[in-house]
């Protein structure tokens, strides 16, 4: 039982937004960056997303993830941080408040969303990790990180 | 086995531009029957193909171009007409040739279909002559006339004769027990392959003996020149009887006369001969080296082309020239930021470096750009067959005049014009041009014209496809348009020309049903639009009832790198290709006035739109001034004006396009962005969308 555990454990990167500490898998991240440039708005899209940067010659847009949950807009500060994700070759950028550390979580430790409840809109969530004490919520980026928004 | 696929792609290119190069000569032909040069020219390059197709191993390619030029021979010896019967059935050998090729691209071989019909097509031509209409007779009566010998049955043909360098070696191959036999093969009248029969004579001689000379030269038996008869000198130590024997159980020969050279008295040269003999040495010389006369022969051709060829031009992978690209633009990006950068004493050394530098890259990106150029008569010159296609489907007579085919645009907007294009030409084909008899009651020629022109303008290459046809009714779209819902009726009677005719550019606005009473424009057009708009491009259309449509598609010269101006809106940077600003003006809040609650200015006497591009990209409110002026970027969509309404402008700016990525591919307003030297993005506006 031991050995599966570990060989199911996966990793992920727990950042915060307010207090509140959310995880994603660390294999789709392709790098973290300061937010030390300029997001040029992109006009008629949903105000989460924020804009498109320049990252290394390439074009990415820009999600914040703040609005996505429905949080307050983002204060940008030093700790602010841009987490790049790709999924299907797409490239989209996530604003955070901070980045903490990075876990390890296997099923044991992971509880589905159907058990929980939770005040924000459950469909961004895939389940909720539970490591040292802490209680880290699993965010399903497929869904986040899709256009075709109900909520804006 | 040597390798050949290296030479694969060069063959499928050449073959690509020797079959294209056919098409055209064979419409020529068609229009001039009686132009030598055209046919001359054709024989040629099909001969070429044959060689080509041989060496390569691609047999039924080279057995019908074989068969194909035989029917030139024919041709050209005018023992055959040039008939609409016999260009089609050589048109339809090119599409069969072609679709080797496509074959041979695909999968690097031949295929299977041995296109016996057209080989049989091909025969019965060759028969034709064989019935004997007026011309082939008389060519007949010429031969008979030329070839003296052969009229007269069994008259030994009169020596021919040697020079002093073939004496020598007759008496020297005497000296070792070798005869020299002069021998005349005359081959039956109704042989087809007269230089494969030749061949075949050789060769038998070859067995036997070496042969030092030849009437007609080699060369002109591989290239048919000669009647049906033809005279050798061979040196031999095989019985003459023998010899004959042999060459009278080859097909199709009907007499071989041989004489024995005897002394040496006989073969004493004439001194006429002497000049012209050293030629016809050199022949023979080649002709002993090369076992297999013709193929062989044929291959030097080739080899001798190619290299000429292949010495002026490189092919290059269109994956290399785009990474050569995109390192020109990075690199221009790096010069702008470099040319902005602040806390550098601009010294007149600096200053120097940097205009160096500017000029170093804009030549550069201009040479890239260049090597990227293919003329758009790489797509053009399909059409005319395209259109003799299709006007004899659809029983129309269609006259197709180009114009400006030195055009040049990317390469990568070339490969994708050629659907687009087909498409509008079909179109004027099939639904502009009226039929011969509609035609000829409206009191117009009877033939139609197809105008298909490009040409530059500014940083776009216009490309116009027009006919003299019927033209579009407006009325029968309108009320189509009602009919599909796509507007009410009430809205239908205020639209405008163009917005009537954009309908037919609606997705799915034909297909419903068979709409042949609208003119059936519209099919597709659709797709046309997506197409070109996928390229940066436009399409519009103006049309006249009674006097025809012009479609105009309107492409971008270069995909990638742009001249843009800057502006400031609020406190974002936005670029405008330059290519479609107008003017910049300024203008007070005074000159604006309301029209039918739009917002316009008067400039030189037109009402031209305003769009306030805050309100329409939806910029966050800075602080509210009220500026005493406001500036006026005039831009125009084809021949219309708006202007936009910016806060400042920056200048103008060489830019990068880059996409803005899958993610944000369905934004309408903005077509790409930029990163500007300082490394922030700047969106390009999509002034098709955004003017009116």
């Amino acid at each position: 039982m031991a050995e599966n555990t570990a060989s199911d454990a996966k990793k992920y990167l727990v950042f915060r937004l307010d207090k509140e500490e959310f995880g994603i898998e660390i294999s789709k991240i392709t790098t973290i960056i300061e937010k030390d440039m300029n997001i040029a708005r992109v006009p008629k899209q949903p105000k989460f997303l924020k804009g498109v940067i320049n990252l290394r010659g390439e074009i990415i847009p820009v999600i914040s993830l703040r609005l996505r949950l429905g949080y307050s807009d983002d204060v940008y500060n030093e700790e602010t941080r841009i987490i790049i994700v790709k999924l299907d070759d797409v490239s989209v950028g996530l604003i955070v408040d901070s980045v903490a550390e990075v876990i390890e979580l296997n099923e044991d430790t992971t509880e589905s969303v159907s058990n929980i409840t939770v005040e924000h809109s459950m469909e961004y969530l895939t389940g909720v990790g539970k490591a040292n004490g802490r209680i880290v919520t699993l965010l399903n980026l497929e869904k986040i990180v899709s256009l075709d928004v109900s909520a804006v | 086995m040597m390798d050949m696929s290296q030479y694969l792609d060069i063959f499928i290119e050449e073959t690509k531009e020797h079959l294209q190069n056919l098409n055209q000569s064979l419409l020529q032909l068609e229009k001039n029957p009686d132009d030598r040069s055209v046919l001359n020219e054709i024989f040629r390059v099909a001969h070429t193909l044959k060689g080509m197709s041989g060496t390569m191993g691609f047999n039924k390619m080279a057995t019908l171009t074989h068969d194909m030029e035989n029917v030139l021979q024919a041709l050209r010896n005018d023992e055959i007409k040039v008939s609409t019967g016999l260009v089609d059935v050589l048109f339809k050998c090119l599409d069969a040739l072609e679709e080797y090729n496509t074959q041979i691209t695909e999968t690097g071989n031949e295929g299977t279909n041995d296109n016996k019909e057209l080989i049989d097509a091909l025969a019965d031509l060759l028969k034709s002559k064989a019935t004997g209409d007026a011309p082939a007779k008389n060519s007949e009566g010429q031969q008979a006339a030329q070839a003296a010998p052969s009229g007269n049955g069994n008259e030994i043909p009169e020596t021919l004769p040697l020079d002093q360098y073939e004496t020598n070696i007759i008496n020297k191959a005497a000296e070792l027990g070798n005869d020299a036999l002069q021998i005349t093969v005359k081959l039956n009248k109704g042989c087809v392959l007269k230089s494969a029969r030749a061949f075949i004579v050789f060769k038998t001689l070859e067995r036997h003996s070496e042969i030092i000379k030849s009437e007609p030269k080699v060369q002109d038996i591989e290239d048919e020149k000669f009647d049906f008869e033809f005279t050798v000198v061979v040196l031999t130590k095989s019985d003459e009887s023998l010899i004959k024997k042999d060459l009278n159980s080859i097909a199709e020969v009907d007499d071989v006369i041989i004489k024995k050279i005897k002394d040496r008295n006989t073969v004493v040269s004439k001194a006429a001969a002497v000049t012209e003999s050293k030629k016809e040495e050199a022949s023979v010389k080649v002709e002993n080296k090369t076992a297999a006369v013709q193929a062989p022969a044929e291959e030097k051709h080739e080899a001798v082309a190619r290299k000429t060829k292949t010495g002026k031009t490189v092919r290059v992978d269109i994956d290399r020239l785009d990474v050569l690209l995109n390192l020109v633009s990075e690199l221009i990006i790096q010069k702008t930021r470099l040319e902005g950068l602040e806390g550098i004493e601009r010294t007149q050394q600096y200053t120097e470096v940097i205009e160096y530098l500017e000029r170093i890259t804009t030549n550069l990106h201009d040479a890239v750009m260049k090597v990227r150029m293919v003329p758009v008569e790489t797509v053009f010159n399909r059409f005319p067959r395209m259109i003799r296609d299709i006007s004899r489907e659809l029983g129309k007579e269609v006259e197709l005049e180009m114009s400006g085919e030195e055009t040049e645009l990317d390469r990568t907007v070339i490969d994708e014009i050629g659907d687009p294009l087909i498409h509008l030409l079909r179109n004027s084909c099939d639904h502009g041009i009226e039929p011969i008899e509609e035609r000829r009651r409206l009191g117009k020629p009877e033939c139609g014209k197809i105008e298909l022109k490009a040409y530059q303008d500014g940083n776009n290459v216009v490309i116009e496809v027009g006919d003299d046809g019927q033209g579009i009714n407006l009325e029968k779209v309108k009320n189509k348009a009602v009919e599909r819902g796509l507007v009410t009726k009430d809205m239908a009677d205020n639209l405008t020309k163009k917005d009537i005719l954009d309908f037919l550019f609606r997705s799915g606005f034909s297909t419903a049903e068979k709409i042949t009473d609208i003119s059936g424009r519209g099919v597709g057009l659709d797709v046309v639009k997506t197409k070109i708009e996928a390229l940066g491009g436009t399409v519009e259309v103006e049309t006249e009832v009674g006097k025809g449509s012009r479609f105009f598609v309107r492409l971008p010269l270069t995909l990638a790198i742009i001249q843009a101006l800057l502006v400031m809106v609020g406190d974002e940077k936005y670029a405008i290709q330059i290519s479609s600003v107008h003017k910049i003006t300024n203008i007070t809040p005074d000159d604006i006035k309301m029209v039918q609650k739009q917002e316009v200015i008067m400039y030189r006497d037109t009402v031209v739109p305003i769009v306030r591009l805050d309100k329409v990209l939806e910029v966050p409110k800075t602080d509210d001034r009220h500026d005493k002026t406001l500036t006026l970027v005039i831009v125009k969509k084809g021949e219309r004006l708006t202007g936009f309404i910016v806060d400042k402008i920056l200048g103008q700016q060489e830019i990068v396009q880059k996409s803005l990525g899958k993610f944000l591919s369905g934004i309408k307003i903005i077509t790409s962005a930029t990163i500007l030297g300082d490394g922030n993005v700047a969106l390009i506006l999509d002034v098709n969308a955004l003017a009116y």
